[in-house]
């Protein structure tokens, strides 16, 4: 069994993972997925690394990702922090000298994590955006206060309580709707949700 | 004076936690010439969390409200406030001109629902509109009491200038500046105008986001600015609702109010505070909303 390990240093070691476990199509599904068909071109240079403010935060860095990608790591990139922690600034797509879209890369990633279980439910992020689906998907708009509880209910109480606070704050400077605004064609908006996340959103 | 005809999409936001944004939008406007008319019944963008779930959701919500702009019809652009829909409603509409079998994915979405859309809406930024269309000397010129001595940090963010577009450089964007200066205010230099104050991380990460919070309201407050002006309702909340948590996690002494850039220039129109809704923010205004 060969081992497989990255030939650029970086943060930490990267996993060892027998050939087996490799997913030899995994660059190609994230190419599709994300439109990004340069990937194959990157250069390792490490520039979205560089110009990320999150990179700190992460257990493999964004130049770390696009070679684990291509490697086939699947599982790797899949459970790891790092994607989580993308705040889509777009430092790295516009700074990118290959002209790779990595911001985009990172949203297919997500995507990927959630349709095939590696986010775990209960942690922020994910809880975060399976609500945020929810809450449009039920009114068309976001409604904060749903938004709040949603994630409250799916990462624990205590959030609730750390997040009170604010919501008082809010509401005492009218910075906050206290009843939903729901779309009036709502049935159009759930249409448009069902056709495009068929199949991708699992619950 | 002739009036410019524009669509309005306020996005969630506007009619929520920026709502003082969208009070001083709509008392600013017509002062200005600008007939902004809200897109009937729209629906959220998507922005990136809807993103990240898939990504052609956004593309598909986003063309929605571009489909009933361009239904309603008489006027091409449509006016964004907000940075993330701006961001995104323009993703989709470039996605939607340039990529062939995205176009093919929303058009039958769309007829499902039993709409089309054929690709002439115009997304643009309030921004754009009031430096582009109005112009700067047209502004000057309705300044009512100029904002002399008043020294304000312009902050971006990230999504005005990226992804690329035809309005903003990505990393060092000028029109806010430009507008300020306008009004007769000292725009201050400010490295960290299009850094990132942390998004929606805020909520799933916030130690990281307080750190990148923190990085942009020290830069502010080192540079002596009185206040920190923002076009996005997402930076304006962070550095506002969560500077108190900042400072106490930071050990700093932070006090900076955080306006909109829509405020800032009603004031100098002869507005008042109140009715440009700065009264609704964590750190108070001061002096600020008194000039």
């Amino acid at each position: 069994m060969r081992a497989v390990q990255s030939q650029v240093p970086g943060r930490g070691p990267l996993p060892v993972v027998g050939e087996a476990d490799l997913d030899g199509k995994f660059v190609v599904t994230v190419m599709e997925l994300s439109g990004e068909d340069g990937l194959l071109g990157c250069i390792q240079c490490g520039t979205c690394t560089g110009s990320c403010q999150l990179s700190s935060w992460m257990d493999y860095t964004p130049r770390r990702i696009v070679d684990m990608v291509r490697k086939g790591l699947a599982r790797e990139v899949l459970a790891s922090r790092a994607i989580w922690y993308c705040a889509s600034c777009y430092y790295c797509t516009v700074r990118c000298p290959r002209g790779i879209k990595l911001t985009e890369v990172l949203y297919a990633l997500k995507s990927l994590a959630l349709a095939r279980g590696y986010a775990e439910p209960g942690a922020p992020a994910p809880a975060f955006y399976r609500t945020f689906f929810e809450v449009v998907g039920r009114y068309g708009r976001l409604y904060e206060p749903g938004l709040m509880i949603g994630v409250a209910l799916r990462s624990g109480f205590g959030r609730l309580f750390r997040l009170a606070p604010l919501g008082l704050g809010m509401l005492r400077r009218g910075k906050m709707a206290l009843l939903p605004e729901r779309v009036r064609a709502v049935d159009e908006v759930r249409a448009l949700m069902e056709r495009v996340s068929r199949g991708l959103v699992r619950r | 004076m002739t009036m410019r005809r524009y669509w309005y999409y306020p996005g969630c936001s506007g009619h929520a936690s920026a709502r003082d944004y969208q009070r001083s939008v709509a008392l600013i406007s017509p002062a200005l010439g600008l007939d902004l008319v809200e897109v009937e019944d729209w629906n959220c963008c998507g922005t990136t969390a809807m993103t990240s779930v898939e990504p052609r959701l956004s593309v598909v919500l986003s063309a929605r409200n571009l489909a009933l702009a361009e239904e309603a019809g008489g006027r091409a652009d449509l006016v964004v406030t907000c940075n993330s829909c701006y961001a995104i409603l323009r993703r989709a509409q470039e996605q939607y001109a340039r990529r062939r079998e995205v176009r093919a994915e929303v058009d039958e979405a769309l007829a499902g629902i039993g709409r089309r859309y054929s690709g002439t809406v115009r997304v643009r930024h309030l921004l754009e509109v009031l430096v582009r269309d109005v112009g700067l000397d047209a502004l000057r010129e309705r300044v009512r009491r100029p904002l002399s001595g008043l020294r304000l940090a312009p902050y971006y963010g990230c999504l005005l200038g990226r992804p690329r577009n035809d309005f903003e450089d990505p990393e060092e964007p000028l029109s806010m500046d430009r507008l300020l200066e306008a009004t007769g205010a000292t725009v201050v230099r400010f490295d960290r105008k299009s850094k990132c104050c942390g998004g929606a991380l805020i909520t799933t990460h916030e130690e990281a986001a307080l750190e990148l919070v923190r990085e942009v309201l020290s830069e502010a407050a080192a540079r002596e600015a009185r206040a920190v002006v923002t076009a996005c309702p997402m930076c304006q909340f962070n550095l506002d609702a969560y500077q108190a948590k900042v400072n106490a996690a930071f050990g700093t002494r932070l006090r900076l109010p955080v306006l909109y850039f829509s405020q800032v220039l009603g004031l100098s129109l002869g507005f008042g505070a109140s009715e440009l809704g700065l009264g609704q923010r964590f750190v108070p205004v001061g002096g600020v909303g008194k000039l």
